[in-house]
């Protein structure tokens, strides 16, 4: 029953396998973590794919993360999943432009998802379709602007007190 | 004050002015508010534990805004926390008093020039009566801050009326004649 821990090299190759579309490619980073580039409009097909497959069994999201790239004008987000049977881990990356931020939820995948999607929505502005509940989860929910992004301006007061030294 | 020369020992007077009583009970009885935002909030803790011992000038931590007669303000005050403390210090009754401790809600500290979200100075929201400087302060700052508060209150007058007060009751004054 128990199958073998993957490198996730194997994994894509797995991936491109089994899916049809949205596997975008593997990329061998030159430091660190390789990660395998998926469409953001497939996210949760895959998502859901990685965690029921018996020889990829991903039942631990740990961390999704949101990132800006302003020199391509795009949006990221980063999800780096874990297999506590298995032992393996393996990270995704989906990018979308600035200008229509969109990428389906995982959180009715892994519960995890819920506060961290919040969270790259607060902060950076990404759209997750299917999220039950996208609200700003640390800045208040009148705030203005999405503080991560690199071309981020401060609004100089909040409820009539500066923000300003 | 005539507590220990026994002098009126037959009798079981005690002859003091009414304010140095009244500061005397008030700065011996400092129940504070617990308000720990950030890291200031551990250094806080320490000072009321046993090793520090808060309990030994009648300083005791309280839940409740309306139980409270100073407010430790220890941490990162955020703008999306600024109202509630408002809200939290109006809560307090008279006569009342904050301790800011620590370089975050003294000044913003660290976040002053990038921290979009954090208040620079408790101060912009509330009086403060003492700033505790440090990052964070240790007990001993903590406590020489009450210390501090306490020789406040001792020069303060409940039975006379506070010049802020005597201003307005003037002006008031002025304008019925």
């Amino acid at each position: 029953m128990p199958t073998a821990m993957k490198q996730p090299e194997e994994i894509a190759a797995y991936l491109n396998d089994h899916i049809d579309e949205g596997v975008l490619g593997f990329v061998p980073a030159e430091v660190g973590q390789p990660w395998i580039s998926v469409a953001p409009d497939t996210v949760k097909k895959i998502a859901k794919f990685l965690r029921d497959d018996q020889e990829l069994r991903f039942n631990t999201l740990m961390c999704l993360s949101g990132v800006h790239y302003p020199a391509e004008q795009e949006l990221g987000v980063t999800y780096h999943l874990h297999s506590t049977t298995l032992g393996h881990t393996v990270a995704l990356k989906a990018r979308v432009p600035i200008d229509n931020p969109r990428v389906q939820s995982v959180e009715s995948i892994w519960k995890t998802a819920d506060w961290h999607e919040r969270e790259a929505w607060d902060m950076l502005g990404i759209v997750f379709d299917g999220h039950p509940n996208m609200a700003r989860i640390l800045c208040p929910d009148d705030w203005i602007g999405h503080p991560l992004r690199k071309d981020y301006v401060q609004q100089e007061t909040y409820m009539g007190v500066t923000t300003r030294f | 004050m005539g507590l220990l020369d026994k002098k009126y020992h037959d009798s079981n007077i005690i002859i003091v002015s009414l304010d140095s009583a009244l500061n005397w009970a008030r700065k011996s009885s400092l129940w504070y508010e617990q308000f720990g935002l950030a890291c200031c909030a551990i250094e806080m803790m320490a000072t009321a534990a046993s090793h520090y011992d808060f309990d030994r000038f009648g300083i005791i931590p309280r839940s409740s805004p309306r139980q409270a007669d100073v407010m430790i303000v220890a941490g990162t005050v955020t703008m999306k926390m600024a109202s509630r403390i408002e809200r939290l210090y109006e809560q307090m009754s008279e006569p009342r008093y904050v301790i800011s401790m620590g370089s975050c809600s003294n000044s913003g500290g660290p976040y002053w020039e990038h921290g979009y979200h954090v208040l620079k100075g408790v101060d912009k929201v509330i009086p403060v009566d003492v700033y505790v400087p440090g990052c964070p302060p240790r007990p001993e700052a903590l406590l020489e801050g009450f210390l501090t508060l306490q020789k406040k209150i001792e020069g303060e007058s409940l039975v006379e009326k506070k010049p802020s007060e005597k201003i307005t009751e003037d002006a008031d004054r002025h304008e019925t004649t």
